[in-house]
């Protein structure tokens, strides 16, 4: 009961205060600004040069003013909002209508979360176990390269560096598609061509975050474990006899990894961001590639479903993370 | 002096030092361009680089070198807008949550903890396409700086908790020092080359973020920046038609920018840090 109490339901409560933070942010954002949302669209219909009668202009602003609950006082209209949020309502798409943003979203979720859930587990895995024993090892001449090659790496934004991906794989090796999520015409089945498909198509953008996301993982656990080698309780296994790989696998890389789960709850915001612009470099069709399109368009409520529905999925993503982290620490159990 | 020479000894860090003189020379030149950036077909399109255009021209008609020089030195005014702005913020947040604790401190902490949280790059694209007609370098920069300071809020604040507990703070206080002038007098030496270290790694972020809107078309694509001169070799197909003359400059520039500021912030914050300073310049 204890740990229920002193580390659940603090920990359930600031979840759904920042899930409170950022709907209202997103809430604020257009209202704040001196721009009226419902006029840019019309401005933007009208600048494609679709010519409307004067009546029906009427009916879309009339219909576009209740799609942003823009009716009655600000208290009034955030009331509205959160009302739709709870019925899962995030309205139309401009730009594609009269489809809803929501299946817009349910579209394009499944690519995202598979890429980003492959990339991440295998990202953070390897890179803690090569991290870790670099760090162990910190003296071997591989280490030390492979720390070279993180110094390089780490810094680059993700759109410079799968930029950089495609245009050596596009232009100097040719092993890889460069662009799209499966073949032209692939219809998604369970069958195993078209599973091979898939992967063969995202195997760019995965690596592209394997390595950008491993590299930090690396880093940060190498450091880590140069600390805890300075620990008491590794030098005194080491005088006790206890053989280096034990050392290193049971005690060393276990003690470490415990900040690296909390690294990776914080970091998986920006593992995110940077997804979403992979995904637009190599046109992978998952939430960043419909990001893009709506960016194009101008379709402003098509953006404000992704980053509602974002907002939602990364703080829900990091409580997780964060709820799995008694399981590798006895003491946050037991306390 | 003793300080910069200990840092010399770090390859890492005269890399970077070199990598920026560079890059800022190269921003200073600007003044000298011959040709005014925001005016298109003043030299004939799409040549290769030659004596007379250093870095060939663009299917704009602009010279790419004088082009460079302007996209860095606006995406330096604009990280250092965002870096400086966010600094203060970051200084200010940091200290007084530190400095205050109990409830004020829960409360900045916990904004600056969702601001960590929530996918800032989304929050950033919605509000670039509300303000897009008055996107300018300054708003950008103000842009980027109100959302940059959580993490070096943070970072500030522990380094004035730790700070709280030591003897001096005691002794200013019943000596009858005030807040104000014990902040500033007494902990902002100790804390300044750390907020120097953050400003490096913000800057670097500022620049990273700028090249992604203006990738997405997000900011003026007449203001030549690295991430616009990236969207215009983007938009006219420079891969396609073979004019890697023009991609290259931005993703030369960005590249060599990126890895020279990360390496000055390591370098730095190593320095700072005893433990690792005795590892590489030795006791002193």
């Amino acid at each position: 009961m204890a740990f229920v109490k002193r580390y659940l339901i603090p920990r359930l409560i600031q979840y759904f205060l920042v899930i409170w933070l950022g709907i209202t942010v997103v809430f604020l954002i257009p209202r704040l600004t001196p721009n009226d949302p419902i006029m840019r669209v019309i401005g933007e219909l009208r600048g494609r040069g679709s010519t409307l009668e004067p009546g029906a202009m009427d009916g879309i602003i009339r219909d576009l003013t209740q799609l942003y609950g823009l009716e009655g006082s600000w208290l009034d209209q955030y009331w509205a909002f959160w009302g739709r949020l709870f019925r899962g309502d995030l309205g139309v798409s401009f730009f594609q209508f009269p489809a809803r943003v929501n299946q817009l979203i349910a579209v394009a979720m499944p690519w995202t979360l598979g890429l980003l859930l492959t990339t991440t587990a295998i990202s953070w895995i390897v890179g803690n176990i090569i991290g870790g024993l670099a760090g162990y090892y910190s003296r071997k001449s591989w280490s030390r390269i492979l720390d070279a090659i993180a110094m390089v790496v780490r810094p680059l934004p993700y759109y410079i560096f799968a930029f950089a991906l495609l245009l050596l794989f596009a232009y100097v090796v040719r092993w890889f598609p460069i662009t799209g999520g499966a073949s032209l015409g692939a219809v998604p089945t369970f069958t195993w061509a078209y599973i091979k498909d898939v992967l063969w198509h995202s195997f760019l953008p995965a690596l592209s975050l394997c390595v950008l996301g491993g590299a930090v993982t690396f880093q940060t656990m190498k450091l880590i474990v140069q600390n805890v080698n300075a620990e008491n309780f590794v030098q005194y296994a080491k005088m006790g006899g206890v053989t280096e790989d034990r050392i290193v696998g049971k005690y060393v890389i276990r003690n470490a990894v415990l900040p690296q789960i909390t690294g990776l709850a914080l970091s998986i915001g920006q593992i995110f961001s940077g997804a979403l612009i992979t995904e637009i470099v190599y046109g992978y069709p998952g939430l960043g590639m419909l990001l893009y399109r709506a960016i194009v368009n101008g379709d402003y409520n098509l953006i404000m479903g992704i980053t509602l529905f974002s907002i939602i999925a990364i703080t829900t993503a990091i409580l997780i993370v964060d709820l799995t982290y008694p399981l590798f620490d006895p003491r946050v159990r037991y306390k | 002096m003793k300080t910069l020479r200990d840092l010399f000894r770090d390859y890492r860090f005269a890399f970077s030092f070199g990598v920026l003189v560079i890059i800022v020379v190269m921003a200073i030149l600007s003044i000298f361009s011959p040709y005014d950036p925001t005016l298109w077909n003043v030299v004939p399109k799409d040549l290769k680089p030659s004596a007379e255009h250093w870095l060939g021209t663009d299917s704009n008609g602009q010279d790419i070198f004088w082009q460079a020089t302007f996209a860095v030195r606006n995406s330096l005014i604009i990280s250092l807008i965002a870096g400086l702005v966010s600094r203060v913020i970051a200084i200010l947040v940091g200290m007084i949550a530190g400095y205050q604790g109990g409830m004020v401190d829960r409360v900045l902490m916990f904004v600056g903890d969702s601001l960590l949280v929530i996918p800032l790059f989304l929050i950033m694209v919605m509000l670039a396409m509300l303000v897009r007609q008055y996107m300018n370098l300054v708003i950008l920069g103000l842009m980027l700086s109100f959302f940059g300071w959580a993490w070096d809020a943070r970072v500030i604040r522990s380094m004035i908790l730790s700070l709280r507990e030591r003897d001096f703070t005691k002794t200013a206080i019943l000596s009858g020092t005030g807040t104000v002038k014990l902040v500033l007098n007494e902990y902002m030496p100790f804390a300044m080359p750390l907020i120097f270290s953050t400003l490096i790694n913000n800057i670097a972020w500022a620049i990273g973020l700028e090249i992604t809107l203006a990738i997405l078309g997000l900011v003026n694509l007449n203001v030549p920046t690295l991430g616009t001169m990236l969207n215009w070799a983007l938009f006219y197909q420079s891969i396609l038609l073979g004019r890697w003359w023009w991609i290259l400059t931005p993703v030369v520039l960005s590249l060599f920018l990126f890895i020279a500021l990360y390496w000055m912030s390591v370098s730095i914050s190593e320095y700072l840090d005893p433990r690792t300073r005795i590892q590489r310049v030795g006791a002193s």
